[in-house]
């Protein structure tokens, strides 16, 4: 294989750990506050407010069910307005990180749904503000259920960042379209295929990882 | 501690009512036309059957719950009509521990309890020590560092109720806080709710399924039956003397008196034909020695006495005994006036042929 190559390989993986880096921290940044307040916000609940719930959920779902080839497409104008330019890694982030948003928020939804009520109940007891037994509370208990939902998310936008090449995005999956499969390089395509392998078993041993050190609901689990 | 003016605060529920919205329109009365009085410091038990709005009554006074009708006082606060930061500000003073603990697995035992004070928004340099303080008070200086998944049952609730104690509350909840736990741990745990009753001098409500519990540490129940308070008043009166059928049922687990089987299945609550045998229950107070008055009452009238079954109660430091006796159907009303004659209880339970 030829330097030329290696260099092409290694500048493509770099362009896919920023893409998903970034995006995952916009995801999160708006998905944990979104996926609290859904999980927090029907009625009768810490923050009851049942319809504006609603109207979020409707949002999430929708944003959730259109296709990522699709949403890359349609929401050009807003990625130019936004990265200035419609072409490029970073102008992959804006739509990597639309698609992050809800989907880290069901995640983080679902992680603070697990919280065992009774701990709510107490931290009302003792007379705990809805913010304080969301930061205190909520959010501390959900943190296993939080990382291992990031985690997935991570190894969906590296999927969905092999994507991104169908307009203009670089990375590994515009790499193995345009050279493995444009010009015939089936060696190439293996490489990132493997790279790609590779990533995803990182990420998801990295967040397991931490995952198990941040849960102390089992003695054995106990981080030393 | 440092707990210089802890004092209990009274808790009064006047004409309390509570009803929940049903699914598809109406609702259902949980509570109804509750009126009790609870003295600052005291220890009341409250029992009832599953359902019978215990818990429900208890939350009314943190305001976990509204009240639908009437009125709760905590210290002469309206804990229903208060919102927001004055809610808030009560809770602070009521301290509630649970039955199934409800610690934070993401924090450590001295996390725990430091948590409502972090709440109240102490400044970290003065959690410390009370928290040190706290932490000693239930014995566990030991396991400061540890997570709630590494410790036992008892050891849980002891967390739950330094946690409970860290904002030096006048009333304290407890909500079965000790059906989770083996006989002998309940037992440790009960001494520790007793022995803070009577050095911090805060108000006990005590929800419990077990009478044992009652007896051990309560000075006042209230029975709740069908969302009513059926009876009421101080732990002694309500076990010599219990009036509802409730409550004598749930009493006839801890005193020890129930009948034999053999009898209890023959007994019919009417007087049958031919001869029988009426069945009494006597209630004695005080120490005084029953068994040489039957003797007694057994040369006077000369009549023939079977004693079923019998045991002697403590009631904080005041003895009481129960004992369940047999005598001939047609000299029992004679018996009996004797019995009351000599300052003995006596409640006829059925008859046996
Ligand atoms: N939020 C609620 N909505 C509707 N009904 C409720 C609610 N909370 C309690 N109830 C009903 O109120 C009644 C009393 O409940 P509560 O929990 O106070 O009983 P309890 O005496 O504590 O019973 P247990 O001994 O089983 O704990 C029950 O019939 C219950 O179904
Ligand atoms: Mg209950």
């Amino acid at each position: 294989m030829s330097a030329n190559l290696i260099n092409l390989l290694m500048e493509a993986t770099w362009q896919t750990l920023y893409m998903v880096a970034l995006s995952t921290l916009v995801g999160a940044l708006g998905g944990l506050p979104i996926g609290v307040f859904l999980a927090c916000s029907q009625r009768g609940e810490l923050l009851s407010a049942p319809i504006i719930n609603k109207v979020l959920g409707i949002v999430v779902n929708a944003t959730r069910s259109v296709p990522f080839i699709i949403l890359v497409v349609a929401i050009i104008p807003f990625t130019r307005l936004v990265a200035g330019t419609s072409i490029g890694t970073t102008a992959a982030i804006v739509p990597l990180s639309i698609a992050a948003i809800p989907f880290i928020a069901r995640l983080v939804e679902n992680a603070i749904r697990e919280v065992d009520s009774g701990l709510i109940e107490a931290a009302r007891s003792m007379g705990a503000t809805p913010f304080q037994i969301i930061r205190k509370v909520l959010i501390p208990e959900a943190l296993p259920g939080i990382t291992l939902g990031l985690t997935l998310a991570v190894v969906s936008l590296i999927g969905y960042s092999a994507m991104v090449g169908a307009v203009g995005g670089e990375g590994l999956g515009d790499l193995g379209i345009r050279y493995g499969y444009q010009r015939f390089m089936p060696d190439v395509m293996a490489i990132v295929v493997i790279i790609l392998i590779v990533l995803v078993q990182l990420v998801q041993t990295i967040g397991e990882w931490i995952a198990r050190r941040v849960d102390k609901r089992a003695p054995s689990n106990r981080g030393a | 501690m440092q707990n210089e003016t802890a004092t209990g605060a009274a808790i009064t529920f006047d004409k309390v009512g509570k009803s929940f919205p049903k699914k598809g329109g109406g609702s259902v009365t949980v509570l109804e036309d509750i009126s009790l009085s609870v003295e600052p410091g005291t220890i009341t038990g409250i029992i009832g059957r599953s359902g019978a709005g215990k818990s429900t009554l208890l939350r009314m006074v943190n305001g976990l719950e509204q009240p639908t009708a009437g009125q709760v006082l905590v210290g002469g606060r309206d804990v229903g009509a208060a919102k927001g930061g004055d809610l808030r500000a009560i809770r602070r003073e009521v301290g509630m521990i649970f039955q199934h603990f409800n610690l934070l697995s993401s924090r450590t035992v001295y996390d725990n309890v430091a948590l409502p004070l972090e709440v109240a928004g102490l400044p970290a340099r003065d959690i410390k020590p009370r928290v040190g303080d706290l932490i000693a008070r239930v014995g566990l200086q030991d396991l400061a560092n540890r997570y709630p998944a590494e410790l036992s049952g008892g050891q849980k609730q002891r967390v739950g109720i330094a946690r409970a104690l860290a904002s030096q509350p006048k009333v304290l909840l407890t909500d079965e806080a000790t059906s989770a736990l083996d006989p002998e741990t309940t037992q440790t745990v009960l001494e520790l709710l007793g022995d803070i009753n009577r050095d911090l001098g805060l108000t006990i409500l005590l929800i419990t399924h077990e009478m044992a519990v009652v007896r051990d540490i309560a000075s006042h129940v209230a029975v709740i039956d069908g969302g009513k308070i059926v009876e009421d008043g101080t732990t002694y009166d309500i076990f010599t003397a219990p009036r509802h059928a409730t409550t004598q049922s749930f009493l006839s687990s801890v005193t020890g008196v129930t009948l034999p089987r053999f009898i209890a299945r023959q007994m019919t609550p009417d007087r049958p034909e031919g001869p029988a045998r009426e069945v009494i229950r006597i209630t004695f107070l005080g120490d005084n020695a029953t068994d040489p008055l039957l003797a007694q009452m057994g040369t006077d009238l000369g009549v023939q006495v079977n004693i079923l079954a019998g045991a002697v109660e403590e009631i904080g430091p005041r003895p009481f005994g129960n004992l369940l006796i047999s005598v001939d159907v047609d000299r029992a009303l004679q018996a009996r006036s004797y019995l009351e004659h000599h300052d003995q209880r006596t409640e006829v339970l059925g008859y046996v042929g």
